[in-house]
């Protein structure tokens, strides 16, 4: 059975939609109709850049099943420039080259199968943030060594 | 003139060398590196397939054209591994991309033709003025049977399109589609490896259709093969398009910045869209450009493009195909690869 609870929460999976109070500013992933913060109802749907930076991680070594073949991997709490914060499981990397304060691009991915036959399921997931060459790879570097430093 | 107005590309970051696929079959490495002039490959993870490289492709097209995507009436995605056999790819990455739901949404196959087929289409609907903005992608994780020479080959990537009316990057001069019944290579529903038909591959397949369709394009457009600066043929192997192209009177210095395939594989639907998207990372304005598809079963299309004074403009705003070849990538082993590609059975 494909799960409603997947389905209801599209925008957020599919397009990193949060939502930013009118009231306090604070921006809440996923959306929520009452800030909880402020409890104001005043809030402006906004999409979330696709980069950010962990906060913290751990490395998964005994997964849910859905997961098996995936073990061992790195799950991280990212904040986005906007302040959000997200766990997402980081791709495309060695785990053991995860750090806190790392700059992370956030990646459409398959995130999960429904079992054999079931529906896929899509979302986000960081990758190192790989830059474009050159002199933004540079810039990106002495970014990340500040952050690690700070 | 209709044309492109923003492209862009995605390719995963693993790789498998053509070295490592010899040694696990008992092959001599250097005598297939040499024959299908195949360094490397990209495999896809788990967690990529047909729809999040056309989402990632699809968003670095919108950024380069600087359109928002409540503007984008047709979403076309062509692909011969969409991951469902019964529920469209294009849903999922026009909702990922923020389009619609006001959007005509197909997926597109025709073998390794299927990218350049949903380009035909939506710059179609373009022309006709039925759309502002069409995204037509081409992407493909397929897979060779285990020791079959498409496992040297088969990858994983592609490119999206953004055709629209206004500020093109690159104007579409003239298209032409050859088409013939020809089962060179195909895949029965519930098989997992696809079959070709080996040498047959080759000549009534590849080499008739490429050349009927650009000895046909250059025909109506009365234009010569040193009149281009650049041109792209399908690249199933290294070899191919570099045969096809010296016969039809093109050099190496017009097919080699397209030419994407030694390190790259042939990632089937995406393969000559995203040696496109290479050429157009390093065209200048005015540059002519040449790209003919082929797809198996089987038929070519062919494109003649030209450069806009915008494309050096907007291409810093993505990444480069060459940044994503040459960038940061994981090499992995054969059994790493056939636990990747899920050839390895395991228990539920
Ligand atoms: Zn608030």
């Amino acid at each position: 059975m494909p799960s409603p609870r997947y389905w209801r929460e599209i925008p957020s999976r599919y397009r990193l939609e949060a939502t930013r109070c009118g009231d306090c500013g604070r921006v809440s992933y996923p959306p929520r109709r009452i800030c909880p913060e402020c409890r104001s109802t005043d809030g402006e749907t906004i999409e979330l850049s696709h980069e950010g930076r962990v906060l913290t991680y751990t490395v998964v070594h005994v997964p849910p099943d859905d997961f098996l073949m995936e073990a061992p991997y790195a799950l991280a709490v990212v904040e986005t420039p906007e302040g959000a914060r997200m766990m997402v499981q980081v791709a495309d990397c060695d785990p053991a080259s995860v750090e806190a304060g790392m700059m992370v691009a956030l990646e459409f991915r398959l995130i999960r199968r429904e079992g054999k036959g079931g529906i896929l399921c899509y979302g986000y997931k960081a990758v190192p943030a790989y830059p474009m060459g050159g002199e933004a790879e540079a810039e990106l570097r002495s970014k990340e060594s500040e952050v690690a430093h700070a | 003139m209709a044309g492109i107005a923003g492209y862009g590309a995605f390719i995963p970051r693993r790789r498998i060398t053509t070295e490592e696929i010899a040694r696990q079959w008992g092959k001599d490495p250097g005598t297939i590196q040499r024959g299908l002039m195949l360094k490397e490959k990209s495999v896809p993870g788990f967690d990529e397939d047909t729809i999040t490289i056309s989402v990632a492709a699809g968003r670095a097209a919108l950024a380069r054209a600087g359109v928002s995507p409540s503007r984008v009436g047709a979403v076309y995605i062509g692909s011969e591994s969409h991951p469902y056999a019964v529920k469209p790819s294009g849903t999922v990455v026009a909702e990922a991309l923020g389009i619609g739901p006001e959007v005509h949404v197909a997926d597109f196959e025709f073998a390794c033709k299927a990218g350049t087929e949903a380009m035909f289409v939506a710059l179609a609907l373009v022309e006709s003025g039925r759309v502002d903005y069409a995204l037509a992608v081409g992407a493909d994780t397929s897979q060779g049977a285990p020791d079959d020479a498409l496992e040297y080959s088969a990858s994983a990537g592609g490119a999206a399109f953004l055709f629209g009316r206004d500020d093109p990057l690159v104007e579409v001069v003239d298209t032409i589609s050859f088409t013939t019944d020809t089962p060179d290579f195909w895949r029965r529903e519930g098989e997992f490896y696809p079959r070709h038909g080996g040498r047959f591959t080759g000549e009534p397949a590849y080499f008739k259709h490429v050349t009927e369709a650009t000895t046909r394009i250059l025909d109506k457009t009365g234009l010569k093969p040193e009149d281009f600066r650049f041109v792209v043929f399908h690249m199933p192997n290294g070899k191919f398009p570099l045969s096809v192209g010296k016969s039809l009177g093109f050099t190496r210095e017009q097919i080699d910045p397209g030419w994407v395939v030694p390190t790259m594989g042939n990632t089937y639907s995406g393969s000559s869209p995203t040696g496109l998207a290479a050429v157009l990372d390093v065209a200048d304005p005015d540059d002519l450009i040449l790209i003919t598809s082929f797809g198996s079963g089987a038929g070519s299309d062919s494109f003649v493009l030209r450069a806009t004074g915008l494309l050096p403009q907007r291409r810093g705003l993505a990444p480069s195909v060459r940044s994503m070849l040459d960038g940061p990538r994981r090499y992995v082993t054969y059994g790493e690869y056939a636990k990747y590609r899920e050839k390895i059975i395991v228990n539920d």
